[in-house]
């Protein structure tokens, strides 16, 4: 997806120390991570390979273990069991001032008391390095986010979008050896999230580091992540590119979450399936018998005969298109996207045919 | 004007009120320490200075000297003891914060006399261990001053999102000590002040415990003197007063120089 307005293109790396020094990134590994708080278990057994310089993102509804497990990482949260590797150390019990990691959270984080120029430089000068150096880096680390020009300012001086570039530039600005991104765009408005995603991945593959990013939102998710683990209820129920998840689903879980998608009964024979008196062919192996069929709203549309008959319960305007719950008559719910132009209401008759395409069976 | 504002003319009124209910008072001491038989004259601030009056002063500057002292090591309390403990409590052991509120609210309900009942064993031991220098009521008044010391940094540690900040620094490389003097403090600051400030008033202001437990203070010393001298009693009051205004506006400056909203 392009963002709306033009992003300031990245200087070039012979004027940049950070772009200068980009390495390969370093791998991180969850191994059999289990958290509980008191006695109920968030996380139960959480395994995760992420490989070095690759872009994962943690996907799943709130309560579902993605950002315990991001914490577990930064050492934030002590696990119960389990351990979590950097490169080739065990971590496990590493404080987290020690584990040369780089973190933007969800609420804003910069500190008050401190001007852009000395919030990005906050790390460095941990790190023990020499003022003058550590100002002229943070201001390269600016630089990268396009703020440099507003290194004088203090963080109330800063719109939302603006302090989470900040804080991503202090984050980035010790080249820590992985970047830990906690929903840094949930307080953004739509407009800004969609902008700072594309330019946090921009910077990430320019970068080459390692990069975990939890959220709840699917589209960012799919938009900028070179694998996406589902996590639901302690578990990753699935973890693949964006295009397995989205194509092939391996659970009624990951495929609504992921792809919106909607589930029906049909019979499978070979390479095809039937579902309401349609074949249609299916993705992946051959299988034959009762199958669960995975249909995406594009996958259905509205038709003045033929197919079968539902009820409109829910109508979103989306643009070029519309997305339209409907309930079957077997009182199954399908999503149908369709043109905007074809108008429903709620408690509207309609009916729904399925697109001759490929579909995922389970 | 259709604003919930009060009007001009209530302002003034209010303003004026509220200024005479401070101003009465000490205008009255002012003209009392003025008073010389029928007339007025500067002599009772002139006997200050009076060398053959020394001996008689002597207990104000030495109450006077042990109250600064204990200013500073109950300001030490609150500052690295009560600080560090409620940001303990808040960031790592939230379910305590209700107890120990009500522990620290306590003092306010126990009148100082009932205080030093207690207090008065434990000094034997305290007298025992580290002498009865007047600078050991600091742990006293380290109580006596809980409830208001604890209420001003509360409200600080309220406003600011010390949780996600010391995340936010660890994360970053730095350690407990450096999160608590790097980004903690300078955040709290506010709160810090007014405590401080308080604590120091609570301090100077302190009769009972310092009287009943037999220690020299600036108050037990005012009462010392006034019994034989009433006007240098009323002139250390105000003088005392005035170090207090000055203090505080000290302290507002200091707070606003350092403060980055103060600036273009």
């Amino acid at each position: 997806m392009t963002s709306p307005t033009p992003v300031r293109s990245l200087p070039r790396t012979a004027e940049n120390s950070l772009l200068a020094d980009a390495h390969s990134g370093t791998r991180v590994e969850f191994r059999g991570v289990v958290k509980d708080y008191g006695s109920t278990r968030v996380l139960h057994g959480l395994d995760l390979d992420v490989a070095p310089g690759e872009f994962v993102s943690l996907l799943g509804p709130s309560g579902c273990g993605k950002t315990t497990a991001l914490r577990v990482l930064a050492g934030l949260e002590h696990a119960n069991g389990g351990a979590v590797l950097l490169g080739d150390t065990d971590v496990s019990t590493v404080p987290t001032n020690r584990r040369d990691i780089g973190m933007v959270f969800q609420s804003y984080s910069l500190f008050p008391h401190l001007r852009v120029i000395d919030n990005t430089a906050f790390g460095l000068r941990r790190r023990k390095v020499a003022k003058a150096q550590a100002q002229r880096r943070a201001a390269d680390a600016l630089e990268l986010v396009g703020l440099d020009h507003l290194a004088d300012r203090f963080p109330h001086q800063l719109s939302g979008g603006q302090q989470q570039r900040v804080a991503l530039a202090r984050a980035l600005v010790t080249e820590p050896r992985v970047l830990l991104l906690d929903e840094p765009l949930s307080a953004l408005d739509a407009k800004v999230r969609v902008q700072l995603r594309d330019e946090i991945r921009r910077i990430q593959l320019r970068l080459g580091i390692t990069t975990v990013f939890v959220t709840h939102d699917q589209e960012e998710a799919l938009a900028v992540s070179d694998r996406i683990a589902v996590m639901n209820a302690g578990r990753i129920e699935q973890i693949g590119t964006p295009e397995e998840l989205y194509l092939s689903p391996a659970t009624p879980n990951v495929a609504a979450f992921v792809g919106l998608s909607s589930i029906v009964a049909g019979v499978a024979s070979g390479a095809s399936v039937l579902v309401w008196g349609e074949t249609l062919p299916i993705v992946g192996d051959p299988v034959t018998g009762e199958v669960e069929v995975f249909l995406r709203p594009e996958n259905l549309r509205l038709v003045a005969s033929g197919g079968i008959e539902a009820v409109v319960q829910e109508s979103t305007f989306l643009g070029s298109f519309r997305r339209t719950l409907v309930r079957t008559t077997d009182g199954a719910l399908l999503q149908v996207q369709h043109p905007a132009s074809e108008r429903v209401e709620y408690d509207d008759r309609v009916r729904v045919a399925i697109e001759p395409t490929p579909v995922s069976v389970r | 004007m259709t604003s919930l504002a009060p009007s001009r003319t209530t302002r003034w009124v209010i303003g004026i009120l509220v200024g005479a209910f401070f101003a009465i008072p000490m205008a009255s001491t002012f003209f009392y320490t003025l008073r010389d038989d029928d007339g007025y004259s500067l002599v009772h601030w002139a006997a200050l200075f009076d060398p053959a009056k020394a001996a008689l002063y002597r207990p104000i500057w030495t109450g006077l000297g042990n109250s600064l002292v204990l200013a500073l090591v109950t300001v030490a309390i609150v500052l690295f003891l009560l600080t560090p403990t409620m940001v303990l409590v808040h960031l790592r052991f939230p379910k305590l914060r209700p107890g120990f509120e009500f522990l620290a609210l306590l003092p306010i309900s126990i009148p100082a006399i009932v205080v030093v009942v207690g207090l008065a064993p434990i000094y034997q031991h305290i007298a025992r261990m580290l002498g009865t220098g007047a600078w050991t009521l600091a742990f006293a008044y380290g109580v006596t001053v809980l409830p208001f010391a604890f209420r001003s940094i509360q409200a600080s540690i309220d406003a600011v999102d010390i949780r996600t900040l010391s995340e936010a620094a660890r994360s970053l490389g730095a350690g407990w000590p450096t999160v608590l003097l790097r980004v903690i403090a300078p955040n709290l600051r506010s709160g810090l002040l007014a405590a401080s400030l308080i604590s120091v008033a609570v301090v100077l202001g302190e009769f009972t415990i310092a009287s009943l437990l037999n220690r020299q203070v600036f108050q037990t010393a005012l009462v010392v003197v006034k019994n034989s001298d009433g006007y240098a009693a009323s002139v250390f009051t105000l003088l005392a007063l005035a170090f207090a205004f000055v203090m505080l506006i000290v302290i507002q400056l200091a707070g606003r120089a350092r403060s980055g909203k103060g600036r273009p």
